[in-house]
């Protein structure tokens, strides 16, 4: 049976597929925390989802995922501001340019901190209530670079590939207690962070947004986006290692 | 257009723990159709009280009152509220046997009450069909039970009660020390303070039997007429309605007429008064164990089924058991709701309502059949619908009215819901065009504009001012009182 969602939290709502899937959710009807560090941004986003809409469904929530002691007493307040929750996504990301040669753990930790540790703080929150409650559906935003451990950014695959397994730990904690815990792994989406970069088969933000949300509402455990990168994984997972070394991806 | 609400962590004190999570609960309604998360606390003491008050005001949260979650609606739960279970200040503190005088906590349950008490001859004056709500519970709504025109409500019998504010004073409250806030607390359903005691009167009785008398009515007008008739010579008045009957059948049903046996009448008063007596069968048929009969009725629990079971019902109380004279004992008589443990389960997974208007006689049968035929109109005829007689109480905001009351209960569905609380608004209309009222333990689906027009006398005004007086910074609240009072 398919989900409806009328309070969401998104964490990562200033850009990108964070903030589509905010404006999309709150054009459903859907009353929307949107957690992000840049506060200009983040209000200006929050205010014109509210006129779009003609009342207040998006509520901006200034907060930077870094700051990891923060995030209780926060989440404990998105419910009382929605009037209920029934869906958490993690979007937040960042991905570093790292030269082929360049070994900067200050960047790794910084990729570390916002692609893992974040999602860690604020879906340990929601799973502790879903698993209470029963119910809920938390969606991570991953990545197919999290399949492998390709050469070009080994913090950005080293953090997706870790946010799937957790998602999966997850799964398999509260899926007992009617939980979705839903795992994202995008291909080539048009956002701030993929700017620059050699693309191809890209979507839109938005309309990864609709995918995403299409796909949490059915509570599926894992869905590439779109759908063909999963082929593209399996290919890529299916290269024997010494191969796999030898090709610049 | 409104402004966006920034949720700033500078409106929130992170250096202040966040409650526990492992008191965070799905509380429910008792009819399973409404529920909420929230912080739940169970304290065994005053102090405990004052703790959990005091926390709230600290952190700015509302807190919610419980008993034992039988309120069928929305009135024991608020989300992300405190909620402030009071069933484990559960002691006895005095009793005479002498007076009948009984002194307990708030959070002791009426089969505790009785329990203890029926040895030596006496049993509550007032008691709702369950045995399990609390004593605070019943005076926080005010409940009735099938004597309500003879013995009132639970509250006309409460002689003391004291009241924790929640600025942390307790008051002791009764019809000598301080009326107008004793009269108000009584049916407030928890928003002026937590009861913590209160000294209860009960009714002297010189047997563990009743005189019950089955009674058949072939229509609405009947079932009235026999109900107001048998006010004044029966304790306990109580019709059970078919609501699916139409036209010249409609509002059929059988009621039942008791009266307690007088000395003399019960040949072993002592075997009567014993708890043994009283204990409601293990099986039926001799067969059934209680515990499953509920997963035999819920096959039957939909349209068609329940159709039959209400025709069914109806013939044999008009054949086999017409006119039936039979002793049975008070638990059994009085707690019908207990007979079949976990009953409610039959209406899973939606739930269930119950809508309970009150209206004065004089419009209660053009009211009532308005009522039953609107159900039938739009193909949600009740399950279970019970006609009592009640009389005015002095309580503020006082559901009782001199007249009928009609509950009538509804199973809530993934497809009805929405239509379902557009009858409830749609039942309720031809209720205050009477004059009557409604009763905040039942309902889940009253809109707040109707559920006030039962008050026309500054009732809500002068409840709004005590509101002010004992609790300015509006800590207790429940979603019932925010749907119904704003």
């Amino acid at each position: 049976m398919k989900r409806e969602f009328h309070h969401a939290l998104v964490i990562g709502a200033s850009s990108g597929i964070g903030e589509a899937l905010a404006r999309r959710l709150a054009a459903a009807d859907c009353r929307v925390v949107m957690v992000a560090r840049r506060r200009d941004e983040l209000e200006r986003i929050a205010a014109e989802i509210n006129d779009l809409c003609g009342e207040e469904r998006a509520f901006p929530l200034v907060h930077d995922v870094r700051d990891r002691d923060e995030v209780p007493r926060l989440f404990e307040q998105v419910p009382r501001t929605l009037g209920g929750l029934d869906l958490v996504v993690y979007a937040s990301g960042v991905l570093h340019k790292v030269g082929f040669e360049e070994y900067d753990t200050a960047k790794d930790a910084h990729t570390f901190e916002v692609n893992l540790l974040g999602a860690v703080a604020w879906l340990n929150a929601a799973a502790a209530r879903f698993q209470r409650l029963g119910g809920g559906t938390i969606v991570g935003i991953g990545s197919i670079a999290g399949d492998r451990g390709r050469s070009g950014s080994p913090a950005y695959n080293t953090s997706k590939g870790a946010l799937a397994i957790y998602l999966e730990t997850l799964r398999n904690r509260i899926a007992r207690r009617g939980t979705k815990v839903v795992t994202i792994k995008p291909g080539y989406v048009e956002t701030p962070m993929t700017a620059g970069a050699k693309m191809f088969w890209e979507v839109s933000a938005d309309r990864a947004a609709q995918i995403i949300l299409a796909k949490a509402r059915r509570g599926v455990v894992c869905a590439y986006v779109p759908a063909r990168w999963r082929l593209v994984s399996w290919v890529i997972r299916s290269i024997p290692s010494f191969l796999f070394r030898r090709l610049k991806v | 257009m409104p402004p966006a609400t920034a949720v700033s962590p500078s409106s929130v004190d992170t250096a202040v723990a966040p409650l526990p999570v492992d008191r965070l609960e799905r509380v429910d309604g008792w009819g399973m159709a409404v529920s909420a998360p929230g912080y739940v606390y169970r304290p065994s003491t005053i102090d405990g009280v004052r703790d959990v008050l005091e926390l709230a005001q600290r952190r700015g949260l509302p807190v919610t009152q419980r008993g034992s979650g039988r309120s069928y609606g929305d009135a024991a739960l608020c989300p992300e509220a405190l909620i402030l279970e009071l069933n484990r200040m559960r002691r006895i503190l005095a009793w005479d046997p002498e007076s009948g005088v009984l002194d307990a906590e708030a959070g002791v349950s009426i089969a505790e009450i009785w329990r203890y008490a029926l040895g030596d001859g006496w049993w509550p004056a007032v008691v709702p069909g369950t045995m399990h709500p609390t004593l605070g519970g019943c005076l926080a709504m005010n409940v009735h039970g099938k004597n309500c025109w003879r013995r009132g409500t639970v509250g006309d019998h409460c002689l003391e009660l004291d009241l924790l504010l929640p600025t942390g004073e307790i008051r002791t409250l009764s019809r000598q020390r301080d009326a107008e806030l004793f009269h108000g607390v009584i049916g407030s359903f928890g928003q002026l303070g937590v009861i913590t005691r209160a000294r209860w009167q009960l009714k002297k009785v010189s047997s563990g039997l009743l005189e019950v008398r089955a009674v058949p009515a072939r229509d609405l007008g009947e079932m009235l007429r026999i109900a107001d008739d048998a006010k004044e010579t029966s304790e306990y008045v109580v019709g059970w309605l078919d609501a699916f009957a139409g036209g010249k059948r409609l509002g059929r049903g059988q009621l039942h007429l008791a009266r307690h046996l007088e000395e003399g009448e019960d040949p072993a008063p002592t075997q009567t008064l014993k708890l043994e007596a009283q204990d409601l069968p293990d099986t039926f048929f001799g067969v059934i164990p209680r515990s499953v009969m509920w997963r035999l009725m819920k096959p039957w629990n939909h349209r068609p089924g329940m159709r039959l079971v209400n025709s069914v019902k109806f013939h044999l109380s008009n054949t086999l058991g017409k006119d039936a004279v039979y002793p049975q004992s008070l638990a059994a008589f009085s707690f019908l709701l207990d007979y079949v443990p976990g009953w409610k389960k039959t209406y899973l997974p939606g739930g269930l309502i119950q809508h309970q208007s009150f209206v004065p006689a004089p419009a209660a049968e053009g009211v009532f059949r308005r009522q039953l035929e609107l159900c039938r109109q739009r193909g949600m005829p009740s399950f279970l619908a019970v006609l009592k007689r009640h009389r005015p109480d002095p309580f503020l905001l006082s559901h009782a009215v001199d007249g009928f009351s009609l509950a009538l209960d509804f199973p809530v569905t993934g497809g009805n819901r929405r239509q379902l609380w557009r009858l409830v608004r749609d039942l309720a209309e031809p209720v205050i065009e009477a004059g009557g009222r409604f009763y905040p333990a039942k309902d889940a689906a009253l809109p707040p504009e109707l559920f006030r027009a039962g008050f026309t006398d500054g009732q809500l005004e002068r409840f709004a001012e005590l509101k002010d007086r004992c609790d300015p910074d509006r800590v207790l609240t429940s979603a019932l009182a925010e749907r119904l009072l704003g």
